[in-house]
């Protein structure tokens, strides 16, 4: 064992414990001067997820939330410095939480709000002029070939709870009423993108959010179409592209014939 | 092995001027640009910013346009036992080389262990193992880097039986040895002084004070030990304390006028708040000359 594993342990240890070899100057026992490392890593650790998670905080309360991140941060403390992106994976843990079983659509609020720490730090990308994506769908036999590079900020989640509606009815903005109104029993789908300096979310279709889902998995326009007819008969793929135009979420089109990028 | 800042070119990259400067604070982003404020420099803590994109960088390449900027890394584990994380090196280095910096500046202490990230400046042993592991890992950075950092001396809750040096003559081993300059943050050593009943200007008076390049300020939190002691926390959280402005005081009238931060990373107040705490630091500095090695004035 080396001089620190001890050290480090006790940090997350959930009982305090001290470890061996810690002098104070004027012999008192070490143990609640250890605390305030206990304390800094543990209470850091939570108020960052706090952060990144404000609706989940919002929907359990303050005490629960941070009893509950106390557990995760034990569980999977971060492996990286870079703390903006801590709490992949909160989502996964809250699914798992049995004292949160009552609350089947927390896990995907949490993944909704992960999401949108990822939109907000994505990288910048330009989005191609809508004159260049027009020469494209112009040509009707190079269209349904064509394959779009999406912008990294772009981001969709299907859910089979109200996330968007329960999202909403926590924002600043949002009537005192919304939440009373809101079935958190119906499916939804989020999207999520990057306009200007901040990050929207609305609520899309169940076709819409596939055809997404697949264009980023490098799927033609034509296959991710076609799985999003099957899905969901609602689809509408001209809207959709014309959806993806307005947020500046085209950033390349690849077809047979020529590239933009 | 000769020390690698030795090698380096001296003024490669140009100093923080010998004025105050603030923490840039995402909540103070649009004040900042709107009211351009008149402050020395502005410090980020290098991690917040190793995001792909977005509006930190936004306003951070706008701010840094019109300020000098110093980095402040946080997550190095320089005191670590461990090697360095080598991902996290280029993350720095890239983040330096898109910003320039005028400074970048570490701490010693550790907060990395067995591949987990803990989120806290933890303290180390004063021994020679200690000494060899923190000079091999500041070398390793410099060379990286290709720039001189500076070192942080650190707040402390508790100290090892294993060592066996002082802190401020192992701090001056690690400056002499590795060539990295010294970021004397006044509250760490306010904080640890006071934490483990030692005199503040004997300490002071044993640093190499002809490395530091830049001061830190910050307010402390109060609490007490096992006996009743008074046990300080270095809480970022409050205005600098009275008895910090004296010590300040003392250490320019040692050293001259240095760069120097207000530091305030919990509670933070609106950017006039932080602003007048600077102008009350820069009303110091403007008694002094600037420190003989170096600093721009």
């Amino acid at each position: 064992m080396s001089g620190l594993d001890a050290f480090a342990e006790g940090l997350l240890a959930p009982a305090a414990t001290c470890p061996p070899g810690l002098l104070t100057w004027n012999g008192s026992a070490p143990e609640k001067r250890f605390a305030v490392y206990r304390n800094n890593v543990v209470v850091g650790l939570v108020d960052a997820l706090a952060d990144s998670f404000p609706v989940t905080q919002a929907l359990v309360g303050e005490d629960f939330f941070r009893a509950m991140a106390r557990e995760f941060v034990r569980v999977k403390p971060p492996r990286s410095p870079v703390l903006a992106l801590y709490g992949d994976g909160f989502a996964g843990f809250i699914e798992d939480f049995p004292p949160v079983a009552g609350l089947p659509y927390l896990a995907d609020i949490a993944h909704l709000e992960y999401l949108r720490v990822m939109a907000w730090h994505a990288a910048d990308v330009d989005a191609i002029t809508p004159e260049r994506i027009g020469a494209v769908l112009a040509d009707p036999d190079g269209l349904p070939q064509a394959r779009l590079t999406l912008h990294p900020a772009l981001l969709v989640l299907p859910s089979v709870h109200a996330v968007v509606s329960l999202w909403a009815a926590h924002q600043a903005d949002s009537p005192a009423l919304a939440l009373a109104a809101v079935d958190p029993a119906q499916a939804e789908a989020a999207l999520l993108w990057r306009n200007g300096l901040e990050v929207e979310i609305r609520r899309v279709g169940p076709g819409t959010a596939l055809f997404i889902g697949r264009l980023q998995q490098a799927a033609s326009l034509a296959q991710a179409g076609a799985a999003a007819m099957a899905a969901d008969a609602d689809f509408d793929p001209a809207a959709t592209l014309a959806l993806l135009i307005s947020c500046g979420a085209i950033t390349g089109i690849t077809t047979p014939r020529n590239s933009v990028a | 092995m000769q020390p690698v800042a030795s090698r380096l070119p001296a003024r490669k990259h140009r100093s923080l001027p010998a004025r105050a400067g603030i923490g840039l604070k995402p909540e103070h982003f649009r004040a900042i640009l709107d009211t351009a404020p008149d402050i020395g420099f502005f410090e980020i803590h290098a991690e917040n910013y190793m995001v792909d994109g977005g509006p930190f960088h936004h306003y951070l390449t706008r701010i840094r346009e019109r300020y000098p900027l110093s980095i402040h890394g946080v997550g190095l584990s320089i005191g670590g036992e461990g090697p360095l994380d080598e991902g996290h090196l280029d993350r720095l280095a890239a983040l330096l080389d898109r910003y320039q910096p005028e400074s970048f500046s570490e701490h010693l202490a550790w907060s990395s262990h067995g591949g987990v990230f803990l989120n806290d400046l933890l303290p180390v042993a004063y021994d020679a193992a200690t000494l060899e592991r923190v000079c091999a890992h500041i070398g390793r950075v410099q060379d990286r880097l290709k720039r001189r950092m500076l070192l942080e001396n650190p707040a402390t809750y508790v100290e090892f039986a294993a060592s066996t040096m002082a802190e401020a003559d192992f701090i001056g081993e690690v400056v002499r040895r590795s060539g990295c300059g010294l970021l004397l943050d006044v509250n760490n050593v306010h904080v640890s002084c006071t934490n483990h009943g030692r005199d503040a200007r004997d300490y002071l008076a044993a640093l190499p004070l002809d490395a530091v390049e830049e001061i830190h300020l910050a307010g402390f939190a109060e609490d007490s030990d096992g006996a009743g002691a008074p046990l300080l926390i270095d809480s970022h959280g409050a205005p600098v304390a009275e008895v910090v402005w004296a010590l300040y005081c003392h250490a320019l009238d040692l050293i001259g006028a240095l760069p120097t931060l207000i530091e305030r990373d919990n509670d933070i107040p609106a950017l006039p708040v932080l602003l007048a705490e600077a102008r009350h630091a820069e009303r110091i500095l403007e008694r002094l000359q600037p420190a003989a090695h170096g600093v721009a004035a």
